[in-house]
């Protein structure tokens, strides 16, 4: 071994190979950063690529941004834990939505020119809901900034040996310098790369793990072995080895509630809210050339979205029945060791995994596929932060009518702060775990809401705008009082009151946000006075000409470059899988 | 600046996955070839190799891809330099 250990005792030896694969990464990636920044002449081309990709890249970057370390080590070990299930997190969670994106909601993000979420809801309802939009979600991209870092300081520090805080620094430094340099060009480019490296690292660690274990028959019969051993920790392997209904991952014991939970807060509320208003992925098809482009960013990102969990989710399993360390976690032991220092816990798995088979050289580039998501979940989260801050706050609020270069500038200033600061949010996180993960949870009620607001005021003329903002508050205070109120959403500080716990209390709590909203909302815009038809134009959907939501050009292309067959495909592959699974 | 369609040159992202899962590819097959196998971590598979190989072909084909389907940049972008 030629490896410069640094610590007694890495999770992984890398060996001098894998430092060079890592190495040519970097080099990549900041080489791509130096390319973009030849094409960015103005503000719009450093915030939305100057409108100009073509739909395969923007649809890559898509499901790339949201694939980040939270993303794969979290589906990793959902797998480890439940089983198949945690596909509903991609086949009821995600697939639904990106559609629904692409085919009803894009063309008035597009069509309408907005620069970005937050300014289409400045537009359709004023001051008071873009100032809630706007602000709640810059903050919560500093802090999902701050986590993506944590974690990845924290991943080089287990694997490689570095200290903590300077993994940190040189992984802020990266994307710092990328992003600065090119914007979001250079933030997209690198998350399509990123998607090519994950998939070199991960899929190899899939089907070597496959081999190791016996294949799907090994799998399975390792899974019932371990349920039969352990049945008073483990969920039966019948429900592991099926995504329907998924009691393990709900925690209801009904199934048929479940199936409602699952179906209703997972698959509508909470993707859709998510998927459908968060601008970290509306930005990318926004930067996409056409209204068609927009389209099927989404949809053409919805075929690889649907074929991640097998190797996200499927090497989870795996990892539970091979790796010793994991498989007794699983039966209820307490395991020395893990990323960090405090024990293995399911988190781990992918890691272990990818000890226990990758020779040096694929495990090389299975750590550079982990960092590349690291990184890029990062950048995903700073781009979107400086055009909403420097389009959406400062030039709406602060500073107002100044020259473009002015608002470049501006935006290049809040990169390198929006990094500073993540540095300082991945020291809070290190110390106040629990409080970091309360807080991520409290912005997934942000999102609820959103979609309500979004969905009832592109559809019912009447909305009003105090209707916009009285519901998004509403309704995310409802979604909080119902985490408050049940056994653990946050931890010590929730009450017990409800009897809903774990993944499924958050089902609850957006489906009550959702609920509180469309009904406040629709009581206060009877109460309040609409803004007039021809304000409308592009925003709602009866005053809209048909021909401002469609492309000219589309109707002349093979179907396989048109946004309804490519939808209606991806709709019916994500029912089969269902089927199968 | 002639009249005719530049076409993006280096600078397609195409070429930058190529060239990186190549290189990667070549990498692996040259340990699958003359590294330790470590046949015991992947149950009897050359994995560097077959995985080596597999990219190589994957680089290849975005290479071929970009070479046969150059990016068009538009003409108002004609005046920056296209070198490189």
């Amino acid at each position: 071994m030629q490896a410069p250990v640094v610590l007694a005792s890495t999770i992984i030896d890398a060996s001098f190979v894998d430092y060079l694969v890592i190495f040519a990464y970097f080099v990549v990636v900041l080489g791509i950063g130096i390319l973009a920044r030849r094409q960015v002449s103005d503000s719009l081309d450093f915030f939305l690529s100057g409108r100009s990709l073509p739909a395969w890249v923007t649809g890559l970057a898509f499901i790339s941004a949201n694939l980040g370390a939270v993303e794969i080590m979290g589906m990793s070990a959902n797998g480890a834990q439940f089983g198949l299930p945690a596909v509903h997190y991609f086949w009821i969670g995600a697939i639904p939505a990106m559609l629904f994106l692409g085919v009803v909601m894009m063309p008035f993000y597009y069509g309408s020119k907005v620069r970005s979420v937050p300014e289409f809801m400045f537009r359709r309802f004023g001051t008071g809901a873009h100032l809630v939009n706007a602000i709640s979600f810059a903050v919560a991209q500093l802090l999902i900034a701050g986590i993506n870092l944590f974690l990845l300081g924290s991943i080089i520090h287990a694997l490689l040996g570095w200290p903590l805080w300077i993994a940190l620094v040189i992984a802020a430094a990266i994307v710092l310098s990328y992003i600065t340099l090119g914007g979001l060009s250079a933030a997209i480019y690198n998350e399509v790369l990123q998607f090519f490296v994950i998939v070199a690292g991960l899929l190899p660690l899939t089907l070597i793990g496959l081999h190791r274990v016996g294949g799907w028959d090994g799998l399975t019969s390792g899974i019932t072995d371990a349920a039969e051993a352990n049945p008073d920790t483990v969920a039966p392997a019948s429900q592991q080895l099926n995504s329907w209904p998924g009691e393990a991952l709900t925690g209801f014991d009904s199934s048929f509630l479940t199936i409602v939970g699952i179906v209703f807060g997972l698959g509508f509320v909470l993707s859709f809210g998510y998927w459908t208003t968060n601008f970290v992925e509306v930005q990318r098809a926004m930067a996409s050339n056409s209204i068609s482009a927009a389209r099927k960013t989404p949809i053409i990102g919805s075929y690889p979205k649907m074929f991640v969990p097998f190797i996200t989710i499927l090497p989870g399993m795996i990892g539970a029945v091979l790796v010793a360390d994991v498989a007794d976690v699983k039966a209820g032991e307490t395991v020395a060791g893990g990323a960090s220092g405090e024990g293995v816990t399911y988190n781990d798995t992918l890691l272990y995994l990818m000890r226990d088979v990758l020779p040096n050289g694929l495990l090389g580039i299975a750590i550079t596929g982990l960092l590349a998501a690291f990184m890029a979940g990062m950048a995903a989260n700073v781009s979107a932060f400086n055009t909403v801050w420097s389009y959406d706050l400062w030039e709406r609020y602060i500073v107002k009518e100044r020259s473009d270069h002015y608002y470049l500038v501006v935006g290049r200033i809040a990169t390198v702060a929006a990094v500073v600061i993540a540095i300082f949010t991945a020291g809070l996180a290190s110390n106040f775990s629990n409080i970091m993960n309360y807080l991520q949870t409290l912005f997934g009620f942000f999102n609820a809401p959103l979609f309500a607001t979004f969905i009832l005021g592109m559809f019912w003329k009447r909305m009003t705008a105090t209707a916009g903002w009285v519901g998004l508050v509403a309704g995310t205070l409802s979604a909080v009082t119902v985490a408050f109120l049940s056994e653990d959403a946050f931890g010590s500080w929730s009450t017990g009151t409800l009897p809903i716990a774990g993944q499924g209390a958050s089902f609850v709590a957006a489906g009550v946000a959702f609920v509180v909203d469309i009904v406040l909302s629709i009581i206060v815009s009877f109460a309040t006075q609409p803004k007039p038809a021809s304000e409308l134009r592009g925003l709602v959907y009866s005053e809209t000409p048909k021909e401002d939501l469609i492309d000219p050009d589309e109707a002349a292309r093979p179907w396989y470059q048109r946004t309804m067959p490519l939808a209606g495909i991806a709709l019916v592959l994500v029912i089969i899988l269902n089927v199968i699974f | 600046m002639s009249t005719t369609k530049h076409t993006a040159g280096a600078f397609d992202i195409r070429n930058i996955i190529g060239g990186l899962i190549g290189l990667y590819g070549v990498i692996l097959t040259l340990m699958g070839i003359f590294g330790d196998k470590e046949l015991d971590k992947t149950g009897g598979v050359n994995a560097n190799l077959w995985a080596g190989l597999g990219m190589v072909v994957f680089g290849a084909g975005f290479l071929l891809w970009a070479r046969l389907r150059p990016v068009v940049v538009p003409a108002s972008h004609d005046d920056q330099s296209t070198a490189g």
